[in-house]
Parts: C-alpha cells; sequence; structure tokens
C-alpha cells in the first residue's frame, strides 16, 4: 500500500477491524498531511480517478499536533460531504499551530469514482503525530467509515 | 503494519471462565470494576486483542457500575470496543463518552412486515429491487428529497420520527414500535453546531454508505414459535430490515464532541488511561450539551429511517398495485448513551448506559414497551451482512449487562483484504444465481461488503442466546438487497 517503503514520501492504509487506519509520511510535517489525506480519499476511490479541476481552501488550528491533524481530517470530510466532492491533490502549510491548505478535486461522479464507502469522521485511536527521524515525518489516526 | 504494544495477549488463561459463555477479565491496575465478554470459546479466540484491552480500559473510567461489558460480536473500535456496554452514575462522578457511543449516533435496525407472500415477490422481485433503488438514495453523494431550513431542523431534532410522520411519512401508529416512542427526550439542538446541520441538510432520507443497507427479507425458520406469534412474523414471510443511522449530523456531532472532551479531560480532572476515551462527568455543562446534541442526532435517525419507511411504502404500494401499510415489527438503535433505570446489588439506580454496537434487549413487561408486546420481550433485530441470514431476537430481562445484547456479525477481514479478494460484478452475479439481488451504485463498496469479509453471525446469535442475553426467534435470510 506504501508505494515505495523506502520512499521518504508515501502513504498507506492499515487495518483495523471494522475501520481504517491512514498514515502519512513525509519529509515535514505538512508533508505527512498531505499525504495522510491522499490516504484518506483512497479509502473512498482510486486517487488517479480524480481530477483536481476545483479548489478549495482549508484553514485549522489547534496548539495540539496531533489534535491539528484530525482537525485537518475532519475538515476535508466536512468539505468531501457538503459539497460531495473528492480531492486527489493537497497542498498544506503549517505555522505553528496554524495549519491552511487547499484541496483540489471535483464533485462525485459514482460510475466513474465508484466510491466505495463514505467517512464518517477522524478518530484518535492509533493517532499519532511525530519526527521519527531526522526529516521523517509520520501523521496517522483510524477514521470512521 | 503498526507495532501496537498490546495490553493483553488473545491468550484465554488471562481470563477467569465464569461461565461457558461468560469470561471474566479480572481487576488490576486502574481497572475500577472487572471486564466481561459474552462469547463462546471460539468467538472469544478469534476476537482481537484490542478487545480485551478496550474493554479493560472503559473499566477504568470514574462512576462505571457492576462491570465493564463486551457482546459476543465485540470488535476493536475507538475506545470502546464495538459491542461495548458500559453503565455510569453521575453520583460517582460517573462520566459521558462521545467514543462510547461512536460517530453514527442512533444507527439501528427497523423491522417492517409486508403481507406480501413468497409467490408474488418472486414474480415482482426485478421490478421490486429496480422500484426500491431508485426510490431511497443511498451511496456516497446521494442527496435525498427533502431539504430543510434551519428552523425545520431544529422541529426534527426535537421531534424524531414524530416529526416525520406529522409531515406526512408515515403513521401515527408507528410510534409505538419505536424506542422512546420515536422521540428521544432532552434533546437540544442548540448543543448541534451549524456545521453539523449543513452536513444534514441534504441527507434527510439517505440509507448512507458502507454496511448500511435496505433489504427485503423471508422469514425462513422459526425458533420460538410462542413469541414469534407476539411478533406476528411465521415461516415464510416477507419482511423488509432497514440498517441507518444518524446520517452527516450524527457524524458531526460524534466528531466535535469527541475533540472536545479529549482536550478537555485534564481540566476537568479525569485521567484517561488513552486519550481516545474521551469523556466528560456527567455533571459537567460539556456532557450535559453533548447529551442535548446527542439526543437531537437520535431524533435525526428516528427520523430518517421514518422517511425510508415512507418511501419504502410507497415503492411497495407501487409495484404490487395495492395499498400496501408495511407496519412496524419495531425500531431498535445500537449506538446510544440512555439514562434507565436498572437494580443494581438490590437498589434501584439511574444510570447512563452507553451502548456501542450493542442493542437494548429488554424482557418482558418492561414498562417502555408497547403492551402487546410486553409478553414477549422487546424485538432485538440482529443485522446480517449482505447475502447472508439476519435475526429477530427477544430480549429475556434486565439483569445480564443492563438488558443488553449483541447488534450484528462485525467484520472478518479489513475493506482492502476484501477488495483485493473479490469483485463486486461477480459477487453480484453469483447471489443473482441464489435468487438474492443486490442494487448498489458502487461495484468497489459490493467487494468490500461481500458476505466472506464478515464473520458467521449465527453463532453470534447464538452465544448471545446461551449467555442467555436474548432468545432467538428468528432467522431472515436475504432476497433483495440495496446498498449504499
Amino acid at each position: 500500500m506504501v508505494q515505495n517503503s523506502t520512499d521518504p514520501v508515501g502513504w498507506e492504509h492499515f487495518d483495523h477491524d471494522a475501520d481504517v487506519g491512514v498514515r502519512g509520511i513525509g519529509v515535514t510535517q505538512a508533508q505527512a498531511f498531505e499525504q495522510a489525506a491522499l490516504a484518506l480519499t483512497s479509502i473512498v476511490t482510486q486517487i488517479e480517478s480524480v481530477e483536481p479541476r476545483q479548489r478549495i481552501d482549508i484553514s485549522a488550528e489547534n496548539g495540539d499536533p496531533e489534535l491539528l491533524f484530525v482537525d485537518w481530517l475532519d475538515a476535508l470530510i466536512f468539505e468531501m460531504a457538503t459539497r460531495r466532492m473528492l480531492f486527489s491533490r493537497y497542498k498544506v502549510d503549517i505555522e505553528g499551530e496554524r495549519l491552511s491548505a487547499r484541496a483540489w478535486g471535483e464533485p462525485v461522479d459514482v460510475n466513474r469514482h465508484q466510491p466505495a464507502v463514505e467517512i464518517k469522521g477522524a478518530t484518535l485511536t492509533e493517532l499519532k503525530v511525530e519526527e521519527q527521524d531526522e526529516g521523517q515525518w509520520l501523521a496517522q489516526c483510524v477514521v470512521d467509515v | 503494519m503498526l507495532s501496537a504494544s498490546w495490553m493483553y495477549e488473545m491468550d484465554l488463561s488471562q481470563l477467569i471462565r465464569r461461565d461457558v459463555y461468560e469470561w471474566e477479565i479480572p481487576m488490576r491496575g486502574a481497572m475500577r470494576v472487572p471486564g466481561i465478554i459474552y462469547a463462546s470459546q471460539d468467538l472469544i479466540r478469534a476476537m482481537d486483542d484490542k478487545v480485551l484491552e478496550q474493554t479493560a480500559n472503559v473499566a477504568m473510567l470514574p462512576g462505571i457500575v457492576s462491570a465493564s461489558y463486551a457482546m459476543p460480536d465485540a470488535h476493536w473500535g475507538y475506545g470502546f470496543p464495538i459491542g461495548g456496554v458500559a453503565a455510569f452514575d453521575a453520583e460517582e462522578g460517573g462520566v459521558v463518552s462521545a467514543g462510547g457511543v461512536g460517530f453514527d449516533i442512533s444507527c439501528g435496525v427497523r423491522c417492517l412486515h409486508t403481507g406480501v407472500d413468497l409467490d408474488e415477490l418472486k414474480q415482482k422481485q426485478v421490478v421490486l429491487a429496480d422500484g426500491l433503488y431508485r426510490g431511497i438514495p443511498a451511496g456516497v453523494g446521494s442527496t435525498g428529497k427533502i431539504s430543510l431550513s434551519d428552523r425545520e431542523m431544529t422541529e426534527m431534532l426535537t421531534g424524531g420520527a414524530a416529526w416525520a410522520i406529522a409531515q406526512g411519512y408515515g403513521r401515527a401508529e408507528d410510534l409505538a414500535r419505536i424506542e422512546e416512542n420515536g422521540r428521544m427526550q432532552g434533546a437540544d439542538p442548540k448543543a448541534v453546531s451549524a456545521h453539523a446541520r449543513r452536513r444534514q441538510r441534504d441527507e434527510m432520507g439517505t440509507l448512507g454508505s458502507g454496511n448500511h443497507y435496505l433489504e427485503v427479507q423471508i422469514v425462513s425458520e422459526i425458533f420460538d414459535k410462542k413469541i414469534a406469534n407476539v411478533f406476528a412474523i411465521a415461516e415464510g414471510d416477507v419482511v423488509v430490515s432497514i440498517h441507518c443511522g444518524s446520517r452527516g449530523l450524527g457524524h458531526q456531532i460524534g466528531t466535535e464532541y469527541l475533540k472536545e472532551m479529549a482536550q478537555s479531560a485534564a481540566g476537568l480532572g479525569i485521567a484517561l488511561p488513552d486519550r481516545e476515551l474521551a469523556c466528560a462527568p456527567i455533571h459537567s455543562p460539556l456532557a450535559q450539551r453533548y447529551l442535548g446534541a446527542m439526543r437531537s442526532a437520535i431524533n435525526c435517525a428516528l427520523a430518517n429511517r421514518q422517511v425510508i419507511t415512507h418511501l419504502t411504502r410507497q415503492v411497495f404500494s407501487e409495484v404490487f398495485g395495492r395499498e400496501l401499510q408495511l407496519p412496524l415489527l419495531y425500531d431498535v438503535s445500537h449506538n446510544t448513551c440512555k439514562v434507565e433505570e436498572h437494580l443494581v446489588g438490590g437498589t434501584k439506580m439511574n444510570l447512563h448506559v452507553h451502548r456501542k454496537g450493542a442493542t437494548r434487549a429488554f424482557g418482558l413487561d418492561h414498562p417502555d414497551l408497547p403492551q402487546e408486546l410486553k409478553a414477549a420481550g422487546q424485538p432485538v433485530l440482529i443485522g446480517g451482512s449482505m447475502g447472508t441470514a439476519s435475526y429477530v431476537l427477544a430480549g429475556t430481562g434486565m439483569e445480564i449487562a443492563f438488558g443488553s445484547a449483541c447488534h450484528g456479525a462485525g467484520r472478518a477481514m479489513s475493506r482492502h483484504a476484501a477488495k483485493k479478494r473479490w469483485q463486486g460484478r461477480k459477487l453480484v452475479d453469483q447471489l443473482a444465481g441464489r435468487g438474492i439481488l443486490i442494487r448498489s451504485p458502487s461495484m468497489r463498496g459490493v467487494a468490500e461488503e461481500a458476505p466472506g469479509a464478515y464473520k458467521d453471525v449465527s453463532s453470534v446469535v447464538d452465544a448471545a442466546q446461551e449467555a442467555g442475553l436474548a432468545r432467538v426467534v428468528a432467522k431472515l435470510l436475504p432476497l433483495v438487497c440495496v446498498k449504499g
């Protein structure tokens, strides 16, 4: 599921009994958040099937980096649900407690995207945001589907 | 994969076998009460170690009463296990936990009698499947025909199924066959955020996705004739089961309060064994706000199943060319926290009972049951997976696990593994060959919900009966399944 496990940048799913774990890895915290968001999209559909035609902006603020990650995923889940959109490209900037991000995608096309399941929310289960080695950030949690 | 640190190995020697179907996690560390899992030896062996860890963690929360329980279908959740039951005493510092209810607040199952016989059904099976698929919005991105203004939303959040009926979705007699008479008291729509309302705006009367479904089923076997008579079901009857919850509104409420509880636990003086157990003392303003919002979400789920019931009645009447009533057998919720009176050690107590992936299973003569069901106990509706059996059980009493029972099968395999193993289109064809028509917008979704990706619900139901949680009354087999 990680495209290449030696690559310092990537995403994967990890197993959970009823739900799915999303994990992003990047050289910065922001990049790990971007990768985890790709893992989120991949729960619903094939990322490649989503054209990055429309841009939306997202911001969040939280003094706790792990809860900032949950806020980020929850904001995306809210946008996916209310705009009925899927996203395939993300750009995240984090400055201190503030996250500002852009997400590119398109409205759900049931035939083309074959969306498997809607995501209800991010949980605090297996929640981790940490710099594991220098220049290797990990961001992960279980999401409820 | 994760290198998680297991608190327990699934080593049965860690457990005390109190009875053939009752396993105790003895008190240790910060546990205030023991953990109790109801299961056969095979089921408990197959459970994830995380069920034991989470059941034990819940036993550490303030004000927990008697024990932290896990049902035979328990599996790894977030904070509480799915299939977990725990009751808290407000006067002993007891807590309310958003994770102990879950994101899909008041997700549940409603079963309708159809009065259509099998021969007639078979003649119209394809038309019915197509009609239900067209008539009931399902799947990612689907919207209902009802779009609620803010004022209408507020009325729905306090009115539940009763609101839906007042809008013309159903009949007044439906209410007696819904928990809380279709309207949860104590809802506080002011505690529901603008985001949660926004998320619900276009989702009234939608099924959702994942393991949610609408099935037309046949009663294939009766195990308890006396109770089946009271429930008015007999072998060969055609019924409809609807499994869905509070849609975007409940998901958003769960999401928001889980985080708020996690961030305020330390300030409220609660030491959590794990942040995912986020909770607040029942008497705190945060817990009271959550309860008000959660009860609003219960009403949303009841209203949603009521609207879907109305749509189902329309489709049935149209397909069979006559007015079909489709009366309710019952409507049960399996993700809730409710204030209930229970006898604990001979003393009557009002407790906040969390059931996450567990249903109420109130016994004979319970005052909350409608008069005509008092002689049988509460109907407990157990959903299987697509293409497999579902069951109707009856509650036996209030003594075990605060009058609770299991809710379903539980996954045996991750979505990813299922997607690799099965192809949606092939599954649909195979099931059609067995007389089961699947209608779904997403073949990938079908693959992820393959019958083989779930545990065997029959063994869960057997264990529930053997443990004394409920009595098995009837088995239902699918004929049509609309899947989100």
